[in-house]
């Protein structure tokens, strides 16, 4: 299951490269998404899956899956919910000053 | 999006599923220490529930109802977390240590107490505020 | 702490203190107060001179940083004492002057007076520390402060431009330097210069030997304005004329000396030392009187005058290095050179600054340095006529000054040198007394030039912007006064430093040539009969006076009339090429492409893993112990992947927030089968939310273009991203694959077993964010507060107009 995982996650790290290498910005912002699923799996699939119970304790189980990648992906989909907030308002307001989601059209000014 | 709200059907839903999900978010919180759920997820709970309310109701109604700043929640959050961090450094101990104990209460019965809760309800406050937050600033802003 | 670390510490104590008394004490010139500082200082160093005249050193440890070897110990012997009674001894008489230099209603007294204290500790550090990478900190300070003082006018465009200058030139060295020290230490295993003269044997035969000796010198030759670096100095003119006496010709620019006395104990001896200190100071002397003879700027005049001096006590410490060579034997013949050169550098320091001090106070009542301008000064400005006549006669030879003596003792040293009969002096040897006769002649003319040019001829006022021209107040004039007294001093009585001052200085500078009780015969005297260096001052004389005489023959030559000196276009063109050459390159890359920027980023991490892969011969997949996967994971995955890959083709708004969100929730799935409850509870809400959030952005945003990519950059693009999807992928497997493989603890076992005991949870996941590592999730939801606090200001608080971002 972890090889399988695993070439999912590359799958899911290629599509997103290829989104963000894009001139358009929702589908970067898209692709900051995507990146956060595939980290996820990705620390979660490199300990092991399957491997014991659900890390709770009342299960009494004899094993139980490796708690802290959990621990951390949970921190981690709160803050990457986060960074995608402060990017969609980011390119929301880009929008909204100046009339073009095209990053082809968003380079700066030429004196710089 | 939020400007037609014309559908009886949702609004009486609503109601209900929110009371519903209410609950279950405050369970979650609660819970969370022995079983799935915690700070996160019963604010995002919590969170959604009223995101459901201000999609079939119209905004203004659902703000006239709701009159909490949610940026003072965020700070008040923050606040818990950080104060059970404080308190156990009254009692000369390292920041942020906890200490659970068990009780018996009348109707629940045996009962764990933890300072964890305080912690995690501090979490549950900034999460469900700060959700609510970004959403219904972009939402308002309609210029 | 021994009060003598506090002597280093004290000016930059008082630094601190300076804007207070600045502010708080305005109506009395700030440079009163500062002015105990150095006073104190002196009479305080003046104290050490019976015990180094004894042969005493004092070695006061203080540890620092003891691991890496670095600890300040102070080191005081003859030479240390010399650079530091000329620190304080002359910093005290620029502080006088610059009281009456620097009126305190106009000028931002407070920042020249800390600049000042920083630049005497920092100096202070560098000569009394026996540690070379404390000598390197307060090197660099000396420079920084050193800046900061040229740029004093900052306004000015010219101050500026000296200032960056000579920031870039010593600090470039001081950088070098660094590295020296640091090929000092791989080699000794020791920064302090005392275990390194001790291990001079170990250095010398080093294969790191040249390399170390070239970059400690480009630090030294940086600092002390050597050829082909000497064009900051010039510039450095741009400072108040107290600066320009203090630190460009008396201290700072004797510190690269400094270093190359100190650290002939560990080099000298070498060819490679006697050739390139000896060529570059003899270069330095005759490039410098050259340049200076072109000058018509009086401070101009004296830095290039100060450039070749430099040069020429820089030659006589490379001649003099050969002592090292010869151990014993007989020892004259090398030490008239060491000797020459702490003479000299104690007569420069006299002549100099007083004529910096008189160059000053022509600017200051004239308004002009220009010698065009000037002239007829002699009977409106006398005691500064007379003080410049001291000091220039004493800086061209003349007898019965100072400069004289020690001008007699260098071409002693630099015929010595002919009859050394090492290092191949034999062929080439007659070129070193030649070249320094020739710049000695130069020296003599620019000598007249200045003072007839300031001083006789006829006094025009109305080329001078000021009404009245009168002289200098008396505070003013007691500084540069006292210089030239010493100047005629040390001129009559040069025995009085002999042994007081200029012995124990040799005896530093080589240091076990003398057994010990013995020390090195000093005797300065104006006659010797005609000697072959009487004959060179008497040939120096006669040709600079013809020179002189023929003035007006080559006064229109193209040599007189440009000033610029041929490597200051070699610097600004240098500099500007790279400027632009930086730009160039800047532009090429930086096109303000994300996808451009994602190219280089994506290729250098392919590039990067691909080869740590291939070298560790990673991943070691054969041994991998997979979970078996149930047949109903595979429709899952199916379906997973599905959504993921026809992301890049939709092209409508609705459809990708949905397919994104269907992603999004079987992640959430995903984890329910991982056995992630919090995590598939959390992914689910947020994924919700998340959808929400999209939706009303997408709301307001326009439709999704059909994006025509040319073939090539598709091409490039799934090159790209399909190789990074595999690096990931094996980057994965090979992480899991180690954890099976490698046999450690995971600190997840603590967490499984202490979660109910020491948590009282029986959610692990959970106890281990908020109990565990509760730290960690606090500083998150404050991460998360901010990012709140930023969309929130994004969206609601905007500045109106243009500026909109």
């Amino acid at each position: 299951m972890e090889l399988l995982m695993s070439i999912v996650i590359g799958i899911i790290f290629s599509v997103t490269i290829y989104l963000f290498m894009s001139k358009n910005l929702l589908r970067v912002v898209a692709a900051t998404l995507l990146l956060s699923h595939g980290v996820h799996l990705l620390l979660i699939t490199m300990s092991g899956l399957q491997r014991g119970a659900a890390p709770i304790l009342s299960f009494d189980a004899d094993a139980y899956t490796d708690p802290l990648p959990q621990a951390l992906v949970l921190t981690a989909i709160v803050i990457s919910f986060g960074v995608t907030a402060i990017l969609l308002v980011m390119s929301y307001r880009t929008y909204k000053v100046h009339k073009t989601d095209d990053l082809e059209e968003l380079r700066g000014s030429a004196d710089e | 999006m939020m400007q037609k709200p014309n559908n009886m059907m949702l609004q009486t839903l609503a109601r209900l599923i929110i009371l519903i999900i209410l609950s279950f978010s405050i369970y979650l919180l609660l819970a969370g220490h022995n079983s799935p759920g915690g700070g996160f997820v019963g604010g995002l709970m919590t969170a959604s529930a009223i995101l459901i309310l201000y999609l079939s109701f119209d905004l203004k109604s659902i703000q006239k109802a709701i009159k909490f700043d949610y940026i003072k929640i965020i700070g008040m959050g923050l606040l818990f977390a950080s104060l059970t961090g404080v308190v156990s450094m009254l009692f000369g101990f390292p920041f942020l240590k906890h200490f659970f104990d068990y009780f018996t209460l009348p109707i629940l019965g045996e009962v764990e107490l933890t300072t964890a809760m305080v912690f995690d309800l501090g979490v549950y406050f900034v999460v469900l505020a700060s959700a609510l937050t970004i959403i219904l600033t972009i939402a308002e802003d309609d210029k | 702490m021994t009060l003598l670390h506090w002597a280093v510490l004290l000016p930059f104590i008082a630094a601190i203190l300076i804007p207070f008394l600045y502010k708080y004490l305005k109506r009395i010139h700030t440079g009163w107060f500062v002015l105990v500082l150095p006073l104190v200082l002196f009479v305080y160093f003046l104290s050490f001179i019976p015990k180094t005249s004894s042969g005493e050193v004092i070695l006061n440890n203080l540890n620092w940083v003891p691991s890496l070897g670095i600890n300040f110990n102070v080191y005081l012997d003859g030479l240390s004492l010399l650079f530091a009674l000329l620190i304080t001894g002359i910093g005290s008489l620029v502080v006088l002057y610059s009281i009456y230099y620097l009126s305190k209603h106009k000028e931002k007294l407070n920042n020249f007076y800390v600049y000042l204290l920083m630049f005497m500790g920092a100096m202070l550090g560098v000569v009394l520390s026996d540690n070379l990478i404390v000598i390197y900190v307060f090197w660099e300070l000396t420079s920084i402060a050193s800046s900061l003082l040229i740029s004093y006018w900052y306004t000015r465009e010219k101050s500026v431009y000296g200032a960056l200058k000579s920031m870039y030139i010593t600090v470039f060295g001081g950088l070098s330097m660094l590295g020296g020290f640091s090929l000092l230490y791989v080699i000794a295993g020791t920064f302090s210069i005392r275990e390194l003269i001790a291990n001079a044997d170990l250095v010398m035969a080093s294969s790191l030997f040249i390399p170390a000796m070239i970059l400690v010198l480009l630090g030294a030759f940086t600092k002390s304005a050597q050829f082909p670096f000497h064009i900051w100095l010039p510039d450095a003119m741009e400072a108040p004329t107290p600066v320009s006496a203090y630190l460009h010709s008396a201290t700072m620019v004797k510190a690269g000396i400094y270093l190359v006395a100190r650290l002939t104990g560990v080099f000298g001896g070498s060819p490679e030392w006697f050739w390139i200190i000896t060529i570059a100071g003899l270069v330095t002397l005759t490039w410098g009187s050259i340049s200076a003879v072109r000058q018509k700027d009086l401070k101009g005049i004296l830095a290039y005058s100060t450039v070749s001096q430099l040069g020429l006590i820089m030659s006589l410490l490379g001649a003099g290095s050969a002592a090292f060579y010869f151990q014993d034997g007989d020892n004259a013949l090398y030490m008239t050179a060491i000797l020459a050169a702490v003479f000299h550098l104690i007569n420069h320091a006299t002549f100099k600054g007083s004529l910096f001090m008189a160059a000053g106070i022509i600017d200051h009542e004239t308004g002009t340095r220009d010698i065009r301008k000037l002239g007829g000064l002699m009977t409106v400005l006398p005691v500064t006529a007379t003080i410049s006549l001291i000091g220039l006669a004493s800086m061209a030879g003349l007898p019965p000054f100072n400069g004289f003596l020690s001008k007699e003792l260098f071409f002693t040293g630099m015929l010595n040198v002919t009859e050394y009969g090492i290092f191949n002096l034999e062929t080439f040897g007659f070129i070193i007394p030649v070249i320094a006769w020739i710049a000695s002649v130069f020296t003599f003319l620019y000598c007249i030039l200045m003072f007839s040019k300031t001083f006789m001829g006829k006094f025009d006022i109305s080329k001078l912007k000021v009404k009245h021209v009168h002289e200098a107040p008396v505070g003013m004039l007691i500084s540069p006064v006292i210089l030239a007294a010493l100047v005629i001093l040390f001129g009559l009585f040069p025995n009085l430093l002999a042994y007081s001052l200029i012995e124990p200085a040799m005896a530093a500078i080589a240091p076990g040539i003398l057994s010990p009780g013995e020390f090195f015969d000093v005797h300065i005297s104006h006659w010797h009969g005609f000697s072959p260096e009487l004959w060179m001052t008497f040939g120096v004389v006669i040709l600079g006076i013809l020179l002189f005489m023929t003035f007006k023959k080559w006064e229109n030559t193209a040599f007189y009339r440009g000033e610029q000196d041929l490597f200051n276009y070699a610097y600004d063109y240098g500099f500007d090429g790279f400027i632009k050459g930086s730009q160039w390159l800047t532009r090429i890359q930086m096109t303000g492409r994300l996808r451009d920027y994602f190219i280089y980023m994506n290729t250098f991490i392919i590039l990067i893993m691909a080869y740590t892969m291939y070298r560790y011969s990673l991943p070691a997949i054969q041994s991998l112990d997979l979970s078996p996967i149930p047949v109903y994971f595979w429709l899952v995955i199916l379906v997973f992947v599905c959504s993921i890959v026809i992301i890049p083709f939709i092209n409508n708004r609705v459809a990708l927030i949905i397919t994104t969100g269907v992603s999004g929730f079987i992640v959430a799935l995903l984890f329910v089968l991982f056995r992630a409850p919090d995590l598939a509870l959390t992914q689910l809400l947020i994924e919700s939310v998340s959808v929400i959030l999209f939706m009303l952005v997408f709301y307001h945003l326009p439709k999704l273009k059909k994006v025509k990519t040319p073939p090539k950059m598709k091409a490039v693009k799934l090159i790209i991203s399909v190789g990074f999807g595999l690096m990931i992928t094996l980057g994965s497997l090979s992480v899991f694959s180690m954890g099976q493989e490698v046999n450690f603890d995971s600190i997840s076992e603590y967490y499984v077993e202490n979660s109910k005991e020491e948590a009282g949870g029986y959610n692990i996941v959970n106890v281990i964010l908020v109990d565990f590592r509760g730290l960690d999730t606090m500083l998150e939801i404050l991460v998360v507060s901010m990012a709140v606090l930023t969309v929130v200001s994004l969206i609601r608080l905007r500045f109106k107009g243009s500026e909109d971002i």
